[in-house]
């Protein structure tokens, strides 16, 4: 698949439902620039989503959709949870694998594109919850990062199995009491981004959804750092309003509050040397692409 | 050799797959008519005849016809429409798997987890699919015979469905084609559309335009 391909064959175009009539004349397929900014002024690669209403986890999709590098040629790897409800509506490629095995599927299909298409860049990004990154998937998810597998992993973390009504996770908070874990956490949140960084992670960032030009910029990072270096991990808080009782409308609070000076989830990066070059060498090229594209568009005002 | 036969249902709430009574695909050059196996041409006319004589006939093109991926895609799209204005027969598309929530609007799509509402609701008594993967053209297929009376043609580009009343095999535009000589050649025998009159829909961007 690339953005050539997402076309409608002109004989048949004409019953073609309005939401991929719409897809194929305002997505933002193949522009370079495309960011969360375009929600809102062009097709989102969501079309709907079953989560519940206010869920942070749906913001969180409609920022990484709108941020990812290169839709047509990306393909997700989802795993069991209330990310799993979402991937059948998104106009991305995904693969749903079984749950805790999403880094090992990944492993291969980013081998196997490689193979596959030398010539083209292909993303492979895994979107999974904390209970198939950090308990069930633990194994899989750090021997990915152990063989520097080329993709980015990123973890939906709401504290918890949200699913299947609020059992105890692994980045659960310690103390916190939920619904199916009614004596308490006994020990700390897991310090993933931590044993990200020793596994070898070149790109790890945690932080919450609440400013989208912040899980932009992490996002694309996260993804150009593994296309060219090496495993890449972001850590998303996305709390779960409903096993926390919270209110629809409190997520975006919740998540700001928890970003706070001493919270939980203040925004961490960690960036290899490696990396950072690269980063830089991006940012500059970017800049010098914007600084020309701007020029062009003064000389062609100036010229008419 | 089975004694079963891939009629149009309603079979049963879950009805044995086709494969696993006897069923078996047919070689090249080959079509299955209600399980059994014959020439392609055979398959042509009976396909042509069941089709003229059904009051609601309907297409159902898959992703794999909708979507310009090649240009036989294109081709194929091309004769589909032609198949359909020589019918006539409606076309409902099937334009990806993605579930359709809060619910499809059965008049305009069909979606393969739940491929009987929009029959129920057309009242269609034969459909074609064709351009829609293999394991969703399954999964559609024995959905239909279960639960509804269509009767199903796959006009598959592989090697055939089992689980459809009648399946040809190595679609391509040609062979769409074939099957629109042969309604036509069934219409200069005197066979005459049995469909009830209706008007393709069309849509736009903002939704149905007629």
């Amino acid at each position: 698949m690339s953005k050539e391909k997402i076309t409608m064959t002109e004989g048949l175009a004409d019953i073609m439902p309005p939401e991929y009539q719409e897809l194929v004349a305002t997505a933002t397929y193949g522009k370079e620039d495309r960011g969360w900014k375009d929600i809102g002024s062009s097709k989102e690669l969501i079309e709907q989503h079953s989560l519940c209403a206010g869920c942070p986890e749906s913001i969180a999709f409609r920022y990484i959709l709108a941020s990812l590098p290169n839709p047509e040629d990306t393909i997700f790897v989802g795993s069991t949870g209330c990310t799993s409800l979402v991937f059948p509506h998104v106009a991305v490629q995904n693969i749903h694998s079984l749950f805790g095995n999403q880094n090992a599927i990944a492993s291969g299909l980013k081998r196997a594109l490689a193979r596959r298409y030398p010539d083209k860049v292909k993303d492979v990004v895994v979107l999974a919850g904390d209970g198939a990154t950090v308990d069930i998937g633990l194994d899989m998810t750090m021997q990915s990062w152990f063989r520097q597998e080329k993709f980015t992993t990123i973890c939906f973390d709401n504290e918890l199995y949200a699913n299947t009504g609020g059992q105890e996770s692994g980045l659960m908070q310690k103390g916190f009491v939920a619904k199916m874990a009614p004596s308490g956490k006994n020990f700390d949140k897991v310090r993933l981004p931590e044993i990200a960084r020793e596994a070898g992670c070149h790109y790890i960032a945690m932080l919450t959804v609440s400013k989208p030009g912040r899980v932009e910029k992490a996002l694309k990072n996260a993804i150009m750092v593994a296309r060219e270096i090496g495993p890449t991990y972001l850590q998303l808080y996305t709390p779960c309003i409903l096993e926390i009782g919270k209110q629809s409308m409190e997520g975006l609070d919740e998540m700001k509050e928890s970003e706070e000076i001493g919270g939980r989830f203040v925004m961490k990066e960690y960036i290899s040397d490696q990396a950072q070059e690269l980063i830089d060498t991006l940012a500059a090229e970017e800049k010098a692409r914007k600084k020309a594209a701007k020029a062009a568009k003064t000389k062609k005002t100036v010229s008419a | 050799m089975s004694q079963y036969q891939v009629k149009a249902g309603p079979e049963a709430f879950l009805p044995p797959s086709a494969a696993s009574m006897g069923i078996v695909l047919p070689d090249p050059g080959e079509c299955h008519i209600e399980g059994r196996i014959a020439p392609e041409e055979e398959g042509y006319e009976f396909a042509a005849r069941k089709f003229l004589g059904a009051k609601v006939p309907t297409i159902f093109p898959g992703p794999l016809v909708l979507w310009k991926w090649n240009e036989n895609a294109a081709k194929k799209a091309t004769a589909i429409r032609a198949l359909a204005n020589a019918l006539p027969a409606r076309l409902i598309p099937m334009a990806d798997y993605r579930p359709k929530y809060p619910k499809i609007d059965a008049e305009v799509e069909i979606n393969p987890n739940h491929p009987n509402l929009t029959i129920w609701h057309n009242k269609i008594d034969v459909c074609m699919f064709v351009g829609v993967h293999c394991h969703q053209a399954n999964l559609a297929l024995k959905i239909i015979r279960g639960g509804t009376n269509c009767f199903t043609i796959a006009m598959c580009a592989q090697a055939g469905h089992e689980d459809a009343c009648m399946s040809f095999r190595d679609a391509t535009p040609e062979k769409i084609m074939k099957l629109m000589d042969a309604v036509n050649k069934a219409k200069e025998q005197g066979v005459k559309s049995q469909a009830i009159p209706f008007k393709q829909f069309i849509m736009s961007r903002t939704g149905l335009v007629s």
